[in-house]
């Protein structure tokens, strides 16, 4: 059998994240090459409907990134972001979906290494955990 | 502590009591209507209604064991707006828990209403409850049904009532402004009313009713049938944990669903003018379910099923009073009241929130706080 390699779905705020993602992408940083990127105006504008939809058509992960505390563009998004990624946490978790599958971190503009660690870190993590069973199992 | 009075119930007659409590209330024009649970016919089928004539109360039936829809919908199009007068409104612990979400959403209007809640012993689902009725005077089935349930009957009538109801740990209205009693008394004496709120006790005065000492017994059984439903939705929560412990068996209990979205229309909490579900969003393309069914080799049609249910908790499960009113309108009987409520409790618990409790707590999804949940992002706030 083919070694298992994690999907993962990253929804990236425009003013940080993806600024942060772009800098490991120029400055050439070593990083696994599972995630793919979406970028949005904030965290706060990622619908939990979005998750829901990636984790359902098999992402084995969802990454949501954006400004520190403090730093969101738009004031507060990301501290909505964060209510919300408790509230599917909570929702998914009962259905066996592990909490680890769905991630919140703050990388900010200037932190690329960081962006790049929390990637090899969380395909890592997703590695061991394993598939998602939506991998296999069509559910729509 | 809340003022209490009684309602004197003559001929074992404790509707015929309530219609002219109610009648009271229209006369002190504080209100201008009520809002009340009425049989449109001697049929039995029964609707809110909005009355302002009195001698239009008689087929007015609070006791009734019928919910055929969560009535705080209704209340919202008769509070939201400029109003000179108030409306009052007879509705049973779960429509006003219900309410009070909506008014947080900024629906309904608190101000506008004039909340009387009624001990609720339980109702049928819809068609159970024409089957109960049958032929016989409604009012009448009504007060059977009270008696029996009063006498901790677990099936009034051969029927047992819907398992929302039995699950059920909030069978007194303390939210609304006035609460009538009816656990843990002999309706066929007397009932009584409590006033929780400066305007309920101000309409109570007013109207002059005895004061009433609140009697040992009735505190005694409300804290029994509390205990009774208790286990019963803690015993549903575990079944319903262990029915959908993985996405496999998500699908699985839900297989039944034909995308008709019933339960979102019968959902009092449900607060979206327009359903995303049901937009062009998911007005797919045909290449596109090809393109998905190719992916697994197959796609159940229709197809975002498990996807509306889950994102329909998302949206509403930390306002989910628990009314069951979507598993009275789903057409396949599919569980879902007992899915919904177990997510629900898990999401509310999360937050430190009980839907429908006070207008005071704030909805969790529209506040925040700097440092919370740092679980979420691993320990860094």
């Amino acid at each position: 059998m083919e070694e298992f390699e994690p999907t993962i779905v990253a929804f990236v705020c425009n003013w940080c994240t993806y600024t942060a993602a772009d800098l490991a992408g120029t400055a050439r940083m070593t990083q696994f090459p599972n995630v793919r990127l979406i970028r949005m105006m904030c965290t706060g504008m990622v619908d939990p409907k979005y998750v829901i939809k990636a984790l359902l058509a098999g992402a084995d992960a969802v990454l949501i990134s954006g400004c520190h505390p403090g730093d969101c563009h738009y004031i507060n998004g990301n501290y909505k972001a964060r209510r919300r990624v408790k509230l599917l946490q909570e929702i998914l978790t009962g259905f066996g979906i592990d909490t680890r599958r769905v991630k919140l971190t703050w990388v900010g503009a200037s932190e690329g290494n960081e962006f790049a660690e929390t990637v090899n870190h969380l395909v890592n993590e997703i590695r061991e955990l394993g598939p998602i069973e939506t991998r296999e199992l069509m559910v729509v | 502590m809340a003022t209490t009075a009684k309602i004197e119930v003559r001929d074992k007659n404790p509707v015929a009591a309530l219609q002219t409590f109610l009648a009271q209330v229209l006369e002190d024009e504080y209100v201008a209507g009520v809002l009340a649970p009425r049989h449109l016919n001697d049929n039995g089928a029964l609707m809110p209604t909005l009355v302002t004539d009195p001698a239009m109360l008689d087929r007015v039936d609070p006791l009734a064991p019928a919910f055929p829809f969560n009535a705080a919908k209704t209340l919202v199009k008769l509070t939201n707006g400029e109003m000179v007068n108030k409306v009052a409104a007879v509705l049973k612990p779960c429509e006003i828990r219900a309410f009070v979400e909506l008014v947080k959403l900024n629906q309904g209007n608190m101000d506008n209403a004039l909340l009387i809640g009624v001990d609720c012993l339980g109702s049928f689902g819809n068609t159970e409850y024409l089957n109960y009725v049958k032929d016989a005077d409604p009012i009448a089935s009504s007060q059977e049904f009270a008696r029996a349930a009063l006498a901790g009957e677990e099936s009034p009538g051969g029927t047992p009532i819907a398992k929302a109801c039995m699950a059920c740990e909030h069978p007194s209205a303390v939210q609304a402004d006035l609460s009538i009693g009816l656990v843990g008394l002999d309706i066929d004496d007397h009932l009584v009313v409590s006033a929780h709120t400066a305007r309920g006790e101000g309409l109570l005065s007013r109207l002059g009713l005895p004061d009433v000492a609140e009697a040992p017994s009735r505190a005694k059984a409300m804290a029994e049938l509390v205990k009774k439903r208790t286990a019963f939705r803690d015993k549903m929560f575990e079944e319903t944990n262990e029915a959908t412990a993985s996405v496999e068996k998500l699908a699985r209990y839900l297989s039944g669903c034909v995308n008709c979205y019933n339960c979102r229309v019968a959902c009092p909490v449900c607060y979206c003018k327009e359903c995303v579900f049901v937009t062009d969003v998911f007005d797919h393309k045909p290449w596109q379910y090809l393109d998905w069914a190719g992916n697994k080799g197959m796609l159940k049609m229709p197809t975002d099923t498990v996807f509306y249910h889950l994102t329909r908790l998302a949206h509403m499960s930390t306002a989910c009073v628990g009314c069951g009113q979507c598993s009275n309108a789903c057409p396949n009987d599919i569980p879902v009241m007992e899915l919904f409520r177990t997510v629900a409790a898990r999401t509310q618990a999360a937050f430190g929130y009980e839907a429908g409790k006070s207008t005071d707590d704030a909805p969790p999804l529209s506040v925040f706080q700097e440092k919370e949940f740092s679980e979420v992002t691993g320990g860094v706030d």
